[in-house]
């Protein structure tokens, strides 16, 4: 391939794109550290770029684990962006899907032991997409804000989860739910791969899921429908399209991943339970980025969500100097920012090439 | 019910409801500009942080309502300069509102935590409330009104009900209302009777900065003593309230103060003798407000009052 016909493929486009805006995010982080403390900046950058190779194969084994969940609510949030729908809710669904998947582990003791977890998991699946249909079903017969009833359903959500596990799955004195020590994800041999490591089969299904993903957006006419209602819902109709299921199934599979996403996190043997607090499961938030900086690509979220994993890790690795880690996060909003930017920056370059051509014609 | 716990909870109820009525006042200038701003949750939380911090800078020499109003200045200020990118992104650049949103959602957070820990060593901005009135003189005297609204008040209540009124003439009654709306409805029509689409939108966009930003301070200074670089989603409601108040500042009003009533009983029902004797669980009390939310927007959204160019960068081809 020729340059001038590489310089004009789409896809070298946008990443390259996105490697320069990656880069002027990593500048300005640099310059915050700088300004924070100037004489350990530069280890406390070194640190951030290693991001979870700090810690060998079990840094990055961690890292792979962290990226599990928020692949996961990023493809929730990335689906309904790509049909259309900005579902601010993932947080809710996330933790009715942790919910379901840690109340079948602990109390459907009925099942084999074998199959237990992935039972919890479609558990999940489920709960999850209950919880994402009740917005789909308002916006579809009611016309009501998909952003308000996901806000909405981030707090009512919290509340029940709180209430069901306090009333079923309760370990009174942790103030926190029962661990679902029979339905543990298996570990298919990452923990081989990555010694001591949490990473677990969840990262293999979170990629698993994005690819499959992938295939129904990009491939399937089911896929072509739901976005096809998503740019424009009076032309589907017309087009024979029946727009209140397509709107109704793109959140129930959007609640769907999310959910998983809670499943896996909350089936994974590291400690983490349901807490019996009054804070949205913050995951889904942080899906939002994550499926902004993969361009809402499914295969993009899954870089997108190693990366930003990465320099989490990195943040969290960089405490040793008594940076706060936070400065990860003002880094990925610049970046994301500056991915604003550059994407409108983009499209006006190729109207201007477009204009050019058709005055030369 | 006596008659003190009716007061204690309107007063209760101020505290939850003025916040959300100044920042979904400022979302609305926005949305009716044309520019949907979700990065109200993060203006909030920095003007918040800018202003507690020179509170708690400048407290050691000042004390009480001249404090507080200069700290509602540096609040406005900061709100501004946030949402200052906002606007520059969405107009300058036409890029997509969520995004530019988003990421200042990420970032104010992040920037009042990063900025505390690395100043003060911990990341609570602590502030002595000097501010409260207790009284205020000859108008606490008036019957019931007195004690509803004169009596454990901050001006910052008298605020948001001054940024109410201002609103509602200002949209309705002004040459600049009219161009604004216009703008949020249809910007080429706006454009061609010579409007200045781009001015009247960063317009919007800055006043709902300001806003948030005050409201950011105005949510803390009643209910806390010590920031911890989070508004608690106020941001997002607000622009629920925005939206269940069909972009019109009388039924914003209306938006906040259900959704601030009903976050007063679901968080003092104990204190209500009649709530506690129906023997609900607590979890449901607390999921009131956004129950109640959905259902009443279950039956009123049929017909959106939207603005109809709000998210979408303006187009002069596009005519």
């Amino acid at each position: 391939m020729n340059i001038s016909k590489l310089l004009n493929n789409r896809s070298f486009k946008s990443v390259s794109a996105s490697i320069i805006v990656i880069l002027l995010g990593l500048m300005v982080g640099y310059l915050i550290l700088l300004i924070s403390n100037p004489r350990q900046a530069t280890d406390g950058f070194i640190i951030i770029l290693k991001g979870g190779f700090n810690g060998g194969l079990r840094g990055v084994g961690n890292m792979l684990h962290n990226s599990m969940p928020i692949i996961l609510t990023g493809l929730s949030v990335g689906f309904a962006f790509k049909t259309g729908l900005f579902n601010i809710g993932a947080s809710g669904q996330f933790i009715l899907g942790a919910f379901a998947a840690i109340y079948i582990g602990v109390r459907w003791t009925f099942i084999p032991i074998e199959f237990l977890w992935i039972v919890a998991l479609f558990g999940s699946i489920v709960a999850g997409a209950l919880w994402g249909a009740i917005s789909g079903i308002l916006k579809a017969y009611r016309n009501v804000n998909e952003v308000i009833t996901s806000i909405m359903l981030n707090y009512i959500g919290m509340y029940l989860v709180n209430f069901l596990v306090v009333n079923t799955v309760f370990d009174l004195t942790r103030n926190q739910s029962i661990s679902p020590i029979r339905a543990y994800l298996p570990r298919a041999g990452m923990n081989i791969l990555f010694p001591f490591s949490s990473v677990n089969v969840g990262f293999i299904i979170a990629v698993v899921v994005a690819i499959l993903m992938y295939i129904i957006l990009e491939k399937t006419t089911f896929g072509f429908e739901l976005k096809a209602v998503g740019y424009n819902r009076e032309a589907s109709r017309y087009a024979g399209i029946n727009e209140k299921k397509s709107i109704i199934l793109s959140m129930m599979i959007a609640g769907a991943l999310a959910g998983l996403g809670g499943g896996l996190l909350y089936l994974s043997s590291t400690g983490k339970h349901i807490e019996v607090v009054d804070i949205l499961a913050s995951e889904g938030f942080n899906g939002i980025p994550v499926a902004l900086l993969g361009l809402s690509n499914p295969l993009g979220i899954i870089f997108a969500g190693l990366f930003v994993g990465h320099m989490n890790m990195g943040g969290f690795y960089m405490q040793r100097l008594r940076f706060v880690p936070e400065v990860i996060d003002i880094m990925i909003a610049i970046i994301i920012y500056f991915s604003a930017l550059s994407l409108a920056f983009k499209s006006f370059i190729e109207t201007m090439a477009r204009k050019l051509r058709g005055k030369t014609l | 019910m006596t008659l003190s716990t009716f007061y204690f909870l309107v007063q209760q109820t101020m505290f939850y409801s003025i916040p959300l009525l100044i920042v979904a006042i400022g979302g609305m200038y926005s949305e009716r500009s044309g520019v949907v701003n979700i990065a109200l949750e993060g203006t909030m939380i920095i003007g918040a942080f800018v202003s507690l911090f020179f509170m708690n800078q400048m407290q050691a020499t000042m004390s009480g309502q001249s404090l507080l109003i200069l700290s509602m200045l540096v609040a406005v200020g900061t709100g501004m300069l946030l949402s200052f990118f906002h606007a520059y992104a969405s107009i300058n650049f036409k890029a997509n509102q969520v995004i530019s949103g988003t990421a200042l959602n990420l970032f104010a957070p992040a920037f009042a935590i990063f900025t505390a820990r690395m100043l003060n060593g911990v990341q609570q901005v602590t502030f002595l409330n000097t501010y409260r009135i207790t009284e205020v003189p000859l108008l606490s005297k008036i019957p019931i009104l007195g004690d509803l609204l004169f009596k454990n008040t901050y001006i910052t209540t008298y605020v948001g009900f001054v940024i109410l009124a201002i609103a509602t003439i200002v949209l309705y009654k002004t040459r600049f209302g009219l161009r604004l709306r216009a703008c949020g409805e249809h910007p080429q029509a706006a454009d061609s009777a010579g409007i200045n689409v781009r001015k009247m939108r960063y317009i919007g966009v800055l006043i709902s900065g300001a806003l948030a930003g005050l409201g950011g301070l105005v949510l803390m200074v009643p209910v806390t003593t010590a920031f911890d670089g989070q508004v608690g989603g106020y941001g997002f409601l607000a622009l629920a309230v925005l939206i269940f108040g069909q972009w019109r500042p009388g039924r914003i009003l209306f938006a906040a103060f259900f959704f601030g009533l009903m976050k007063t009983i679901s968080a003092a029902y104990t204190g209500i003798p009649f709530l506690l004797s129906l023997g609900i669980p607590s979890y449901l009390f607390k999921m009131t407000p956004y129950l109640a939310t959905i259902i009443i927007l279950t039956f009123t959204s049929k017909k959106s009052a939207a603005p109809k160019a709000a998210g979408e960068p303006y187009d002069p081809g596009k005519r």
